[in-house]
């Protein structure tokens, strides 16, 4: 990335040396990961693009959108609804944490065994390298695992327009009715920030561009049940990642044009694997960037990834939101009951979640499901156990890996994907 | 056509070749520091068409060598144990660094597997550490053990806890065999608990170097209530399985 940008960060309070420091892991992990792949379709190109600006064009096209008075809202969880604050005149995005950094700082503030996208978001901020988080003027935290909502008590004194919403965590009438509570205080919250009243029309429109990106992605993972696979796991995942920050507009439009590159590809009998690899589903804790280690470890040892089972995937992205309403308060109910949907495993109980691991394991043809905890990770390690029976009982091999955004432990890791392979495929 | 396996474990390497399903030569030597160059001494002066590489060398013997291919430990135990234990259902596979449950098929395949965490705990390298905090040869630590007349809890598991555990309980005067004892029994521990969550039933197999240790026999097969089938030579059954498997393809 050119060093054009230095005075954009500068101005943006952050730390030039550590992030330069960054950048150069970034780029070389991606070089490695991303680059080093076979027969990607070209429509990646944009996203090579889009990450090779991540810090640069896409803070610029933020900071822009700031002197136009747009406020930049940054979140860590798919909780915080995008139609709100699309509606609101605002810009989402969405704060990844998937990168160890400023360890030795961060566990000045919480205990070393907290789970690493926890400690990850501390990092950045106590290094002072993510634009997106320096830009950002409000930032919302959300109640969901005990590991976070303890963290934004500490977080709280840390950047000074910290938001926090409450979630319920049972999927009950009384749980949809916080829900819908703590959205209207939300949508209040973003009406302050911004000073727009959100109205029919805006809501309408929130819903329909978020909408619309969803449904690329979902356009995306069908043609993932072709094979040969025409999109590595990688890619997919990449795409299912930048859906978190990129102009909603422009990655839904070049995600369609991977799709249309996808289509042709099937009808071509084209794979970037060859026809019979053996298929994986990953299932567990989301895969913030550049949180590339399992995905990538999995696809050089023969497998190719079909579907994710996660918030960054199917779980964050597979519902739509009824747009039909005529009046704010349906359409605050049709967001809602969308998000109300989302499984994540700080619900209990939470049979649903299971079901659609299962459910996804079919309609992808996955041959096996590894399912993916960060260590120290209670709601989705927990559920790993009763996942992984569900799963065997129907004769769907399944493994749990525990692992964190370390190095050290590459060689069992490969060891154990490359075993399991050879158990699913022969 | 003669086909190699060849096991680059943490601590030592095997090389079995085989002829139509037969051994008919097995060296080995120790990994050192320098496994690459250790394998190819242990492969000096043989002849074979295929070679396939097992163990947590694998990868680094493949980019040395073209023509190798590679295989996984947990397959290649898997392949070898089945071969002199045709009934095998579950394999204990205890290593020098790491240790493994597998459970299998009727037709040997597969069916689930666990590895230990990150850590020794639980491998032959914490017996090997502990063997010489106590000052025994690591041949003499399992008999040593095996004659204690009773057990000592031992409540680390891991080995730097361990090892201080250990020179407490000897500053104290306690027993040197019965420490040996307690031991290996937090090792026994590990290992059945492993063999439980992949649900081993059926005829167990032992395998990996740590089978050699007739205190570790004798001690899961108690806690098991059951007899375990210990290979001839338990240390070869990685490269066995390697060699068997390429010979298999042909
Ligand atoms: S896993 Fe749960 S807490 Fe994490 S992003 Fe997803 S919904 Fe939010
Ligand atoms: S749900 Fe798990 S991975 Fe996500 S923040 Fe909480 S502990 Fe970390």
């Amino acid at each position: 990335m050119s060093n054009d940008y230095a005075p954009m960060w500068e101005s943006l309070g952050m730390d030039l040396k550590a992030h330069d420091a960054l950048l150069d892991v970034l780029g070389q992990g991606y070089q490695d990961i991303y680059l080093a792949q076979k027969n990607r379709p070209e429509g990646m190109s944009y996203f090579d693009f889009v990450m090779s600006e991540v810090h640069g064009l896409r803070i610029k096209e933020l900071l822009d959108e700031k002197k136009q008075n747009r406020k930049i809202i940054g979140s860590y969880c798919v909780f915080v609804p995008e139609e709100i604050v699309l509606a609101g005149g605002a810009t989402l995005v969405g704060l990844c944490s998937g990168a160890d950094f400023a360890i030795e700082d961060v566990e000045k503030h919480l205990p070393r065994n907290t789970c690493s996208l926890i400690k990850s978001s501390f990092g950045f901020k106590l290094g002072r390298v993510c634009p997106y988080l320096e830009s950002a003027d409000m930032i919302v935290g959300e109640n969901t695992c005990d590991g976070k909502k303890k963290a934004y008590e500490t977080f709280a004194g840390m950047v000074d327009n910290l938001y926090v919403m409450d979630l319920p965590q049972v999927k009950s009438s009384q749980g949809r009715s916080l829900l819908k509570k703590e959205f209207e205080r939300f949508k209040t919250a973003v009406e302050e920030l911004t000073g727009n009243k959100i109205t029919v029309d805006t809501l309408k429109e929130g819903i329909k561009v978020v909408n619309a990106k969803r449904a690329a992605l979902h356009r995306l993972a069908t043609l993932r049940k072709a094979d040969p696979v025409p999109i590595s796991g990688l890619d997919a995942l990449l795409a299912n990642q930048v859906f978190f920050y990129d102009n909603p507009a422009r990655f839904t439009e070049s995600v369609n044009k991977i799709c249309d590159e996808l289509e042709v590809r099937i009808k071509e009998n084209q794979g970037v694997f060859p026809a019979k690899t053996p298929r994986i589903l990953i299932s567990g804790c989301p895969m913030a960037v550049p949180n590339w280690k399992l995905p990538w470890i999995i696809e050089t040892s023969g497998a190719v990834i079909v579907g994710e089972e996660s918030c960054v995937g199917e779980r964050g992205t597979r519902n739509l939101t009824d747009d039909s309403g005529q009046s704010l308060d349906e359409l605050m109910e049709a967001v809602t009951d969308r998000y109300f949907k989302v499984d994540c495993a700080i619900f209990t109980p939470n049979q649903k979640r299971s079901d659609h691991i299962v459910e996804m394991a079919k309609a992808y043809g996955a041959n096996g499901v590894i399912h993916y905890g960060l260590q120290f990770c209670q709601p989705y390690i927990m559920e790993s156990i009763p996942v992984e029976n569900t799963l065997e009982n129907l004769g769907i091999p399944c493994m749990r890996i525990e692992t964190d955004y370390g190095m050290e432990d590459m060689g069992q890791l490969k060891t154990r994907v490359e075993a399991f392979i050879e158990q699913i495929s022969d | 056509m003669i086909c190699a396996g060849i096991d680059i474990g943490s601590r030592s390497i095997e090389l079995v070749l085989v002829e139509n399903q037969k051994v008919i030569e097995t060296r080995q030597t120790d990994t050192g520091f320098d496994p690459i160059s250790q394998a190819k001494k242990v492969m000096e002066g043989i002849k074979f068409d295929k070679i396939m590489a097992t163990g947590y060398g694998r990868n680094l013997f493949e980019l040395a060598y073209d023509d190798a291919l590679t295989v996984t430990e947990i397959k290649a135990h898997a392949a070898g144990v089945r071969l002199e234990f045709p009934e095998a259902l579950a394999i204990l596979d205890i290593g020098g660094q790491d240790s493994k449950s597998i459970r299998l098929n009727e037709q040997g395949r597969v069916m689930k597997f666990e590895m230990n965490d990150r850590c020794a705990a639980g491998t032959g390298k914490f017996l090997e550490i502990m063997a010489q905090n106590l000052g025994f040869a690591l041949d003499e630590f399992g008999p040593a053990a095996l004659a204690a007349q009773k057990d000592l809890q031992i409540n680390s598991m891991c080995t730097v806890f361990a090892e201080s555990e250990v020179t407490s309980l000897i500053a104290k005067g306690q027993d040197r065999q019965e420490i040996a004892r307690g031991l290996h029994l937090s090792v026994v521990k590990r290992a059945v608990g492993m063999l439980n969550r992949v649900g081993a039933q059926g005829p167990i197999v032992f395998s990996g170097g740590v089978a050699q240790n007739p205190c570790m026999v004798k001690m899961v097969s108690d806690a098991l209530a059951k007899e375990i089938l210990v290979p001839e030579s338990p240390q070869m059954m990685g490269a066995l399985g390697a060699a068997m498997i390429m010979d298999a393809r042909g």
